[in-house]
């Protein structure tokens, strides 16, 4: 399996790269200049897009003439089947897994038969992934239709993996039904170092946790790649972000991808990758991993990645047989600006209406009142978010003073939330001490009110209310209400602000 | 908005950053010429940039009726920075199916719905299907948010060919471009302040200008970049067989 293609020591070998670089070129002139000598012809500036662009393959260079590339310009290398590539080059690329849902997946078939008409085949029905999430628990019966649009495409092309709902009574009915479609592609395998993975949801860069290129794409895009297994696509380059130190026990993932985002703007990113190194990147869990990367997107990101390492291997143990290949950034890739944050000295982040940009101190934001807490999402709906709310009820034996929604991402994680021992809680499960701080009880596995949705959606904001959401976003109108208020928070914090009905720094429960 | 190359440290900082060239905003899709080789080891296909009528997408069949331009002409709409794909088409009406094209037509009537009430002149008049406005006129980062191409088609759908914002998010830009539904193209000048809904507006492409006849100026716009062989063969589909990616139909 996996392991015999995997080269035996990666982590080891990624650090040394980083401490080298971290001793030698943090300036980007010297980043830049060494590039130069190297190969003038790759020119990081992008103000070229006019010009026509060589795009013939030429030879594969090696030894000490290789060309220096970053992860993300690694996996393009290989998906284009081009020895070397810089930012700006535009290559088709073939696609290792396409993932659709219920909101995106009627339209692409659509298009995908118009295009190629009406009884054209897939261009592999094992590479498909098909995951109903968005619109489940609802009577609209468009809603309800889509699905069954879903089901009729998958029996049709024999797609392998159709995670199909049947009984909106009981979701455990249905044994096929994972959930949130990030989410349940961790889970169920489909995500692995090295590879492509685009999906019809702006939130498909989650995966890039897996040191893998993964984007969003919409219907007309992915009409296309059911037909060809490809897809065009920019070279884009590459932010690297160094998060160091000892991350404090009252901040998760969240916390940082705030941080980040209110630095550099719900634009900063905008067509670039994002890699994630650094001591305090390595010691995060894969679901704090899949945090950071899920919010690349609200930064502008083209995609998100943290290289693999021994932490990745040892989730994907059990969870795929095929063989992957990971890959990271050359000790001299080029990039296009780094970024370095001692996170030991950061403190609880929320992000106020109504930009994820708009960042604040939690504790800066202890007078703000509010109307409900909402824990859920493929951002804050994971197994360990839960853990981590359950952490702080526990840490306070009080009850929530505001009505607290909980929608795990999916089935697995809603088992996890019912089994699971909470520790240092004597055996209590996740559920019980949420039952005993008040919280409603554990929703059916979706994306809820994450994005508003049909009307009749659990926990939706059909008011005009203030609500600490741990989700990704807080535009207007996002989870409903056009006046409603989200403020964007880690599982922590919104526990915290549950227990006083206000937007509350967890340390006032953690310390 | 904070760009990488000049960052302020705020009280809550901790990090530091090196600085970066000044570069133009970066398209997603493709270049003026692009050459490879097809499956079958046919010779390779150069397609250079056509400079004739740009035939639209046809992504939803009444789209074909629309009568291929170079010029847009009419009544703008002025929005702000960071228009999300929520306030383009609120999540609710996502069930709707862009290619259904009764579908289409009612995603069209609920184009910009999700905009604030500060938004007292809305896009789609009460009781109308279709908007008066034929030309958009944005800040920063239009279209961020979701991938959800119901927004773009929504534009499109109501009757909407162009919009000219200061920069857009990536996944709607690729998406304008991929299904032909709208322009999205960028100016030079921050235009949401120089414009005000109702002006009427032209955009000239051939000339990249934009002349607001209301106030009588004229501004520039970007170049169309990468993006120009997929719009001017009217979607990534129509590229992809000009180009020999996929078969041509018959």
């Amino acid at each position: 399996m996996a392991s015999s293609v995997i080269s035996p020591a990666p982590t080891s070998s990624f650090i040394n790269n980083k401490k080298d670089l971290g001793s030698f070129c943090f300036s980007w002139t010297s980043q830049f200049s060494v590039n130069k000598c190297k190969k003038s012809a790759v020119s990081k500036k992008i103000v070229s897009v006019m010009a026509p662009q060589q795009s013939e393959r030429r030879p594969a260079t090696t030894g000490s003439v290789k060309n220096a590339m970053t992860l993300t310009e690694k996996i393009f290398s290989r998906a284009s089947e081009k020895p070397q590539l810089s930012p700006g080059d535009n290559v088709w690329v073939n696609v290792d897994i396409l993932m659709t849902h219920d909101v995106c997946g009627p339209g692409s078939f659509g298009i995908f038969k118009k295009e190629f008409g009406e009884n054209a085949k897939v261009w592999d029905r094992e590479k498909i992934v098909i995951i109903p999430d968005h619109y489940i628990f609802t009577s609209d019966e468009r809603a309800n239709r889509n699905v069954d649009i879903l089901r009729d495409f998958c029996m049709e092309q024999n797609i392998k993996y159709f995670y199909d709902i049947k009984d909106l009574g009981n979701f455990k009915a249905n044994p096929d039904y994972k959930g949130v479609c990030h989410i349940a592609l961790a889970q169920e395998g489909h995500c692995r170092p090295g590879e492509v993975l685009l999906g019809t949801d702006s939130h498909t860069c989650t995966a890039g946790a897996f040191g893998q290129f993964a984007t969003g794409i919409g219907n007309t895009d992915a009409g296309f790649v059911l037909g060809t297994g490809k897809v065009l696509l920019k070279v884009p380059p590459t932010l690297r972000f160094v998060l160091d130190g000892e991350m404090p026990d009252y901040l998760l993932a969240k916390d940082l991808i705030l941080q980040i985002i209110g630095e550099i703007s719900v634009a900063g990113a905008t067509y670039k990758s994002m890699e994630f190194v650094g001591t305090t990147v390595e010691r995060l869990s894969m679901e704090e991993r899949m945090t950071l990367c899920n919010m690349v997107v609200e930064a502008g990101g083209k995609n998100g990645v943290v290289p693999a390492d021994g932490t990745t291997f040892k989730y994907l143990e059990d969870k795929t047989s095929l063989p992957y290949e990971p890959v990271y950034s050359d000790e001299k890739a080029s990039f296009l600006s780094e970024y370095r944050f001692d996170i030991s000295k950061l403190e609880p982040l929320v992000a106020k209406p109504h930009s994820p940009d708009n960042r604040a101190l939690a504790r800066e934001c202890k007078d703000v009142k509010i109307d409900r807490v909402y824990i859920g999402s493929c951002t804050g709906g994971k197994t360990e978010d839960f853990l981590a709310a359950a952490k702080v009820f526990l840490a306070s034996g009080k009850k929530v003073k505001v009505p607290t929604f909980l929608v795990p991402a999916t089935q697995k994680v809603w088992m996890d939330v019912y089994t699971l021992p909470v520790p240092g809680s004597g055996g209590k499960t996740c559920s019980q001490i949420f039952e005993e701080a008040g919280c409603d009880t554990p929703a059916s596995p979706s994306c809820g009110a994450c994005l508003g949705g049909p009307k009749d959606t659990y926990a939706r904001m059909n008011e005009p209310m203030v609500c600490v959401s741990t989700t990704n976003r807080n535009f207007p109108g996002r989870m409903g209400h056009k006046e409603g208020q989200i403020y964007l928070a880690s599982p922590y914090t919104a526990a915290a602000s549950a227990l006083t009905g206000y937007v509350t720094d967890p340390r006032e429960f953690l310390e | 908005m904070v760009t990488a190359s000049s960052i302020s440290f705020g009280a809550n900082s901790t990090f530091t950053s090196s600085p970066i060239p000044k570069t133009k905003p970066l398209f997603n899709i493709i270049p003026h010429s692009l050459k490879f080789t097809t499956g079958n080891g046919r010779a390779a296909v150069t397609f250079q940039r056509a400079v004739s009528v740009i035939p639209k997408a046809t992504s939803a069949d009444s789209r074909a009726t629309k009568e291929p331009s170079r010029t847009f002409h009419g009544l703008c709409y002025v929005v702000g920075d960071n228009i999300d794909t929520d306030q383009i088409i609120p999540a609710e009406y996502l069930t709707l199916v862009p290619s259904n094209p009764d579908e289409y037509e009612k995603l069209g009537s609920y184009a910009l719905i999700g905009l604030p009430a500060t938004y007292t002149t809305r896009f789609i008049d009460e009781n109308e299907t279709k908007t008066k406005y034929k030309i958009i006129i944005a800040g920063g980062n239009f279209g961020c948010g979701s991938s959800r191409e119901h927004a773009p088609v929504a534009l499109g759908a109501a009757g909407c060919s162009a919009v000219v914002a200061e920069s857009y998010a990536r996944i709607f830009f690729r998406n304008s471009v991929a299904t032909g539904e709208i322009y999205p193209l960028e100016s030079e000048a921050r235009l949401c302040e120089e414009c005000s809904t109702g002006d009427v507006v032209t955009i000239e492409m051939a000339e990249r200008r934009l002349i607001n006849h209301t106030t009588g100026k004229e501004y520039k716009l970007k170049p169309i970049g990468d993006l120009g062989p997929v719009i001017d063969a009217g979607g990534i589909f129509a590229y992809a067989r000009k180009t020999g990616m996929i078969a041509s139909r018959n």
